[in-house]
């Protein structure tokens, strides 16, 4: 659904501070960095990854190039102070890797209570962390991307946002066209002069049935280990390795 | 039942984390048996072959392995989860940088101290037995506890107080520490904001426990007629048992096991199984000990004999404990842990032939180096458990669901930093005088607690009442009760630790713990503490 990363440049962090920068003793709360794509070529995004440091709320705002026959472009919020540290005081979720993904669709899905055993075990299993969260508006035509850090607590010393890797989409449209060298294969219309060999239907139904089951030792391979911790039955070990 | 409502997003999620858990569960026991199952039972008349797919999912469901993948599933949701795709490895051990620094230069000390103890005894770390050795080993293995070996050159690894300073000097290099009265003043020795829980969210979280809820601990005392809580109760852990239901239990241990059925319960609830298959991996670990010789035995060794065996309570169970901890340290199936442990296996090369990779081990086999006071996470077990086997499988699934937290840094919930913290806080808010008192006289109260705390009051309380605590953390998931009784230990004998003048005397006075009644002394401090 996505490509890989795609190229980008982040400016300069610009934190926001009431009154004069230079005699206010107080850290600032709030930093917003903005980031543009090279050659000025609007982006599909799928998703945005990145690694929190300390950052309590982060707001993510487009700007995305507006349809043809309109001019100038506008910025849309696309997510809106979405927490990242539950308490900003905390140090849960400081370090935490988040990603923000394209909405696919509007679509909810029922999951069977069953599957939610015991005391909500399940739930609580994925629901622990939001470590994903939907973007408000379709990210088509973006051009850029600014990023609103907040974090309101006097207890940290620094925050912001670390590898960010923006995804595009996949383009569906394109068709790829067969090779020539494909479409010129051998129709099956002659007949085929065998001389003692095998017929080729039960030959290549044999081999079918040779690869599926190939397929399935592969497919049932599991990660249990044998339990062995020595070597070739040997364990003589005179130190413990620092490395 | 109603069905619960998730985005598109969060069923991608679910769907790998379902594929995840297939996979793993695929390399079980269960499976092959589920497997087999499935195919015997094609000769039943009533499956057909219209409704083959249907039948047989009834037909598992009917005779019980419904039950049984559902309890293994569950003990699947007990293990952390697998972390986002973007983390690192490292990054789901423990997610902050400077907790895996401190735990890193923690295991180099460890492994120093153990590197210098093995060169000034000129013993090898390990060896392979001759084989008159091994006979010897194999006949005595029930009788190991009279054997008296010359351990008086070996010496614990490291004692919970030097883990405690580790602890204590541990820093978040982005905190702000400029500010002396901040807002987040804290009078204790730990010093990193992790979040931990305060009375009121404990409340919610542990509605179980609450004054007018029926406890074993409490209501089960000869003075309280039976039928008010404790027949039910016991009738109902029978229904548990017969359900064969790992979910139930845990929310059923919650109010306490009964005497009788805790054993089953623990074993239910953990999905620790006694089949054939266990039986031969322990003899497979036992072989594992009588043909290889390692210095940790040794450390086992003078372990057991300087904490459990001067145990009034867990003497007689000495031979066990060696039974037991010997055979932890050859399994390697304990090292999947280490995948959600901050922890990281020590590595070896046999032979001397270092940084050559065909020849690299682990060392110990499973990873984990025991300190002093390891065997009591083993000893209370002792008491519900007298096959070796049965007793192994159930001490090794709690080390690897909670007893490894308490001695590793990292910033779980669970782990021994978030419940110090929280032992402090707790006593801060709701008893500040005494916090202040024990300060200034030089008593900081978690120097007291924190042995308590490492070993989750094992060797401390008396038996039956630190059994009722494990059921507690059993059924909540957490080890948070430990430091929650710990906080309630302090405010029990506040009276008597407001006069004290110094260490000596306050120690003297949380010396003896034997008496205490946890269930009461929780449910107090938590549900009568006036916020």
């Amino acid at each position: 659904m996505s490509n890989g990363p795609v190229d980008y440049v982040a400016k300069t962090p610009v934190c926001l501070q009431i009154g004069d920068a230079a005699t206010n003793s107080l850290r600032p709360g709030v930093c917003v960095t903005d980031i543009v794509f090279p050659n000025g070529k609007p982006i599909k995004i799928q998703k945005i990854s990145f690694k929190n440091y300390y950052t309590a709320f982060l707001s993510l705002r487009l700007l995305r190039s507006e349809e043809e026959g309109q001019d100038g472009a506008k910025w849309v919020t696309c997510l809106r102070n979405f927490p990242l540290m539950a308490n900003p005081h905390d140090e849960a979720g400081s370090q935490d890797y988040f990603s923000v993904s394209r909405q696919q669709g509007a679509a909810m899905t029922a999951v069977p209570r069953e599957w939610c055993v015991g005391t909500g075990a399940c739930l609580r299993y994925l629901m622990c962390q939001a470590t994903t969260a939907p973007m408000l508006v379709e990210p088509d035509d973006v051009t850029s991307v600014r990023l609103i850090l907040r974090q309101p607590s006097s207890a940290w010393l620094n925050f912001n946002i670390e590898e960010i890797t923006i995804y595009d989409c996949v383009n569906e449209d394109t068709e790829r066209d067969v090779p020539a060298w494909l479409s010129s294969l051998t129709p099956a219309d002659e007949p085929l002069h065998l001389q003692g060999l095998p017929d080729p239907e039960t030959v290549s139904s044999s081999i079918q049935q040779m690869w599926a089951l190939t397929e399935v030792m592969q497919s049932s391979q599991t990660t249990a280990s044998v339990g062995r911790f020595d070597v070739d039955g040997c364990y003589d070990v005179n130190l413990l390795s620092y490395t | 039942m109603e069905p619960v409502l998730v985005t598109m997003d969060e069923e991608t999620e679910l769907s790998f984390t379902i594929a995840q858990m297939v996979q793993r569960l695929k390399g079980t026991h269960l499976h092959s048996q589920l497997e087999r199952q499935a195919k015997d039972c094609l000769h039943r008349p009533d499956i057909k072959l219209e409704s083959l797919k249907d039948d047989v999912r009834n037909f598992l469901k009917v005779s019980g392995w419904e039950r049984k993948l559902q309890n293994a599933v569950y003990r699947e949701l007990h293990m952390p989860p697998p972390g986002s795709p973007a983390a690192p490895p490292q990054h789901t051990k423990e997610p902050l940088q400077y907790m895996r620094n401190a735990q890193a230069s923690w295991e180099k000390r460890i492994l120093k101290s153990l590197n210098s103890m093995c060169t000034e005894l000129g013993v090898p770390l390990a060896r392979k037995r001759p084989l008159p050795e091994q006979r010897e080993l194999s006949n005595k293995w029930n009788e190991m506890g009279t054997d008296e070996p010359d351990l008086s050159k070996f010496r614990p690894v490291y004692a919970p107080k030097d883990f405690l300073e580790v602890l204590v000097s541990l820093r978040n290099p982005n905190l702000d520490c400029s500010e002396e009265l901040s807002s987040l003043s804290h009078w204790g020795l730990i010093k990193v904001p992790l979040h931990v829980r305060d009375i009121p969210q404990v409340r919610e979280a542990c509605p179980e426990l609450t004054l007018t809820s029926g406890q074993l601990g409490i209501d089960d005392h000869p003075h309280v007629p039976s039928d008010l809580f404790e027949s039910e109760h016991v009738r109902l852990g029978r229904r548990v048992l017969g359900e064969q239901d790992s979910a139930a239990a845990q929310q059923y241990s919650r109010q306490g096991c009964p005497t009788g059925l805790r054993a089953q319960l623990w074993a239910l609830i953990l999905n620790s199984t006694n089949d054939p298959e266990d039986i031969m991996h322990y003899e497979q670990l036992k072989a594992g000990v009588i043909q290889h010789d390692l210095v940790v035995d040794n450390l086992i060794y003078k372990d057991v004999k300087l904490t459990a065996s001067n145990d009034d309570y867990y003497f007689v169970f000495e031979d066990f404990l060696y039974q037991v901890l010997l055979c932890f340290s050859r399994d390697t199936t304990v090292l999947e842990h280490f995948n959600y442990n901050s922890a990281t296996p020590p590595k070896s090369y046999i032979q001397g032939k270092a940084e050559q990779d065909e020849y690299a081990v682990i060392y110990p086999p499973n990873g984990v180096i025991p300190f002093h006071g390891f065997s009591m996470y083993v000893a209370p077990l002792c008491f519900l458990y007298n096959e070796p086997c049965r007793l192994y499988g159930v001490f090794r699934e709690m080390y690897v669901r909670y007893f490894f937290r308490l001695h590793s840094i990292s910033s779980h919930p669970s782990g021994i930093v978030s419940l110090c913290l929280q032992f402090e806080r707790l006593l801060q808010s709701h008893l500040p005088q005494l916090f202040y008192h024990l300060r200034e006289i030089g008593a900081q109260p978690l120097s007291i607690a924190f042995k308590w705390m490492v070993r989750a009051f094992s060797g401390y309380l008396s038996t039956d009442q630190l059994l009722l605590l494990w059921d507690r953390i059993l059924g909540y998931d957490s080890l948070e009760i430990v430091a929650v009784l710990a906080a309630a230990v302090f405010a029990f004998r506040a009276e008597n630790l407001m006069e004290v003048t110094s260490l000596a005397s306050a120690e003297a006075v949380l010396a003896d713990l034997s008496t205490l009644k946890v269930m009461p002394l929780i449910q107090i401090f938590v549900f009568a503490t006036m916020i």
